[in-house]
């Protein structure tokens, strides 16, 4: 049966076998970092192109659809344009803040890729405080927009990256909550062991209500983190031009576009390792035939079906919700996701003590 | 009393918001409610809106008559200066002199189509046309004379 982790063992037996112990170790890091490459550039093309089709069908219009066949190519001649555009430095702008702020943002994203597990065995960096390390570096990103927003020396820049900061640091304390409840019930922090604990079933059925609580708390937050609408104060175009890369141009631009939907992959994978269970095909409790006829379907096809439906579920709140201000923000997060989210980590407590679940 | 207005209005938060994701939701569904027309390809099968204005027409039957009086209705009414009647007098068989339409001067790179002409006409005599490729390289052009050559008003209409 096809499985990416024979594929990784024989590259992996291979290359000591020829280059020795050291030798390979250096030839599998340059081989993660060209597919992690590769992966942010296939991503940063289909998503932006999903999004704009999706865009389209939900207003009622048809979306790119001359580059190519049904437009599958505008989002590479986009970012064909983007190459050779000219990066511009603003005159008054902290010149060195302002080049550094966009691979700051970038590699944020980029480490964020190194703990999820895409298909059995197939994981770049299986460490046991998987779920700590993504929560601790995925608030690193906001430095990275804040330095952009003051670096430009650009009042909608200061304003757009505040509102990004104020945002990010209220929704992590509910993202970091919706994610206990999952670790309470599993007891690890693990990624692997998050996933192989969802064998018999996914968290999103086996946690019951509360379980469902801490998802549409989870995704509500990962909207507001990942700075999309309707939580865009942070680039509301009508207001602050493009808040904190409005004096970006060319390629800087183009790395703070891609880190918005690499971001959006990276807490969706999570979102799906978690609730959805990663790559574990769909199992019913001790239904043996059915869970035998779903594993016949490759993992890594299972992951970025989850991921792929968690991205649109959060492209369908885009194109839906109008934007909150920045007083309603607030409100939305400190008067009603926190004090729900605490209350249902007190509910879920109670039922992995009692073992309740399934 | 608190706990029900705050539980309440969570509920209702959460159902309105359903309620447009399930708008979006057909929508996305739907393809056949798509309203993107994509011209120029469907040139030809192109069907505009009943009520699109696109130019001022007049309409001539077969016999080449119009039923422009030449009341200069239209004149006084566009706000802009877009039409301009050019009368003449007919002399009727019993010899009355009957006053008439000469040239009706069309300006359309001056029309709103504001539709102002159309509703003073008291005689129908023209209409808001469909045709909307305007566009021509030199503005002389765009000079129009609305009635056709030889033509005249149809009998019977005041």
């Amino acid at each position: 049966m096809f499985s990416l982790a024979g594929i990784t063992d024989s590259i992996q037996e291979w290359l000591v076998a020829t280059f020795g112990a050291t030798g390979a170790l250096i030839a599998q890091c340059i081989i993660v970092i060209l597919l992690a490459i590769a992966l942010f550039a296939a991503l940063g093309l289909v998503l932006v192109l999903m999004e704009r089709k999706v865009a389209a069908r939900m207003q009622i219009r048809l979306g790119p659809n001359r580059v190519g066949p049904a437009g599958m190519f505008q989002t590479t001649a986009d970012t064909l344009k983007l190459i050779m555009k000219e990066g511009l430095t603003p005159d008054g702008a902290d010149k060195f803040l302002f080049n550094l702020a966009p691979f700051v943002v970038m590699i944020v994203a980029m480490l964020l890729l190194a703990p999820i597990a895409y298909a059995p065995g197939f994981q770049i960096w299986d460490i046991n405080i998987g779920v700590l390390y993504i929560t601790a570096i995925s608030s690193l990103g906001v430095i990275g927009i804040l330095m952009a927003g003051w670096a430009s020396n650009n009042k909608y820049s200061l304003l757009g990256a505040m509102r990004s900061g104020a945002q990010i640091v209220s929704y992590e304390l509910s993202a970091g909550l919706a994610i206990l409840t999952i670790i309470v019930l599993t007891g690890d922090l693990q990624l692997s062991t998050i996933v192989e604990s969802q064998r018999d079933g996914w968290w999103l059925f086996k946690g019951h209500i509360p379980a469902i609580i801490a998802f549409v708390i989870f995704i509500i937050a990962v909207t507001a983190e990942t700075n999309r609408a309707p939580f865009d104060l942070a680039e509301a175009e009508s207001e602050l031009t493009a808040g904190f890369h409005t004096e970006y141009s060319g390629m800087k631009f183009a790395l703070f576009f891609l880190a918005e939907y690499i971001n959006i992959f990276i807490v969706c994978a999570i979102g799906a390792t978690l609730f959805l269970g990663g790559w574990m095909p769909l199992h019913i409790g001790s239904w043996e035939s059915f869970n035998h006829i779903m594993d016949y379907v490759p993992g890594v096809v299972w992951f970025f079906g989850k991921v792929f439906f968690l991205i649109f579920l959060i492209m369908w709140f885009r194109w839906t919700f109008p934007r909150l201000r920045v007083d309603q923000l607030l409100n939305l997060e400190w008067k009603y996701l926190l004090p729900i989210s605490l209350i249902n980590l007190l509910l879920v407590t109670v039922i992995a003590i009692l073992g309740w679940h399934f | 009393m608190f706990i029900k207005e705050y539980i309440s209005d969570v509920y209702k938060a959460a159902k309105s918001l359903l309620t447009g994701m399930k708008t979006t939701g057909y929508y996305f569904t739907h393809p056949k409610e798509i309203v993107t027309e994509q011209y120029p390809d469907n040139r030809d099968t192109l069907k505009m809106a009943e009520r699109f204005r696109g130019e001022v027409i007049m309409p001539h039957d077969e016999n080449n008559e119009h039923a422009c009086t030449g009341c200069t209705a239209c004149e006084l009414a566009c706000p802009n200066g877009t039409i301009k009647i050019i009368t003449k007098f007919d002399i009727s068989p019993e010899g009355k002199k009957k006053k008439a339409l000469d040239t009706f001067v069309y300006h359309l790179e001056l029309c709103t189509m504001c539709n102002l002409c159309v509703q003073a006409c008291p005689t129908d005599a023209i209409k808001m046309g469909q045709n909307f490729e305007h566009s021509v390289f030199d503005r002389t052009k765009l000079l129009k004379t609305l009635n056709n050559e030889g033509s005249k008003v149809r009998d019977g209409v005041e």
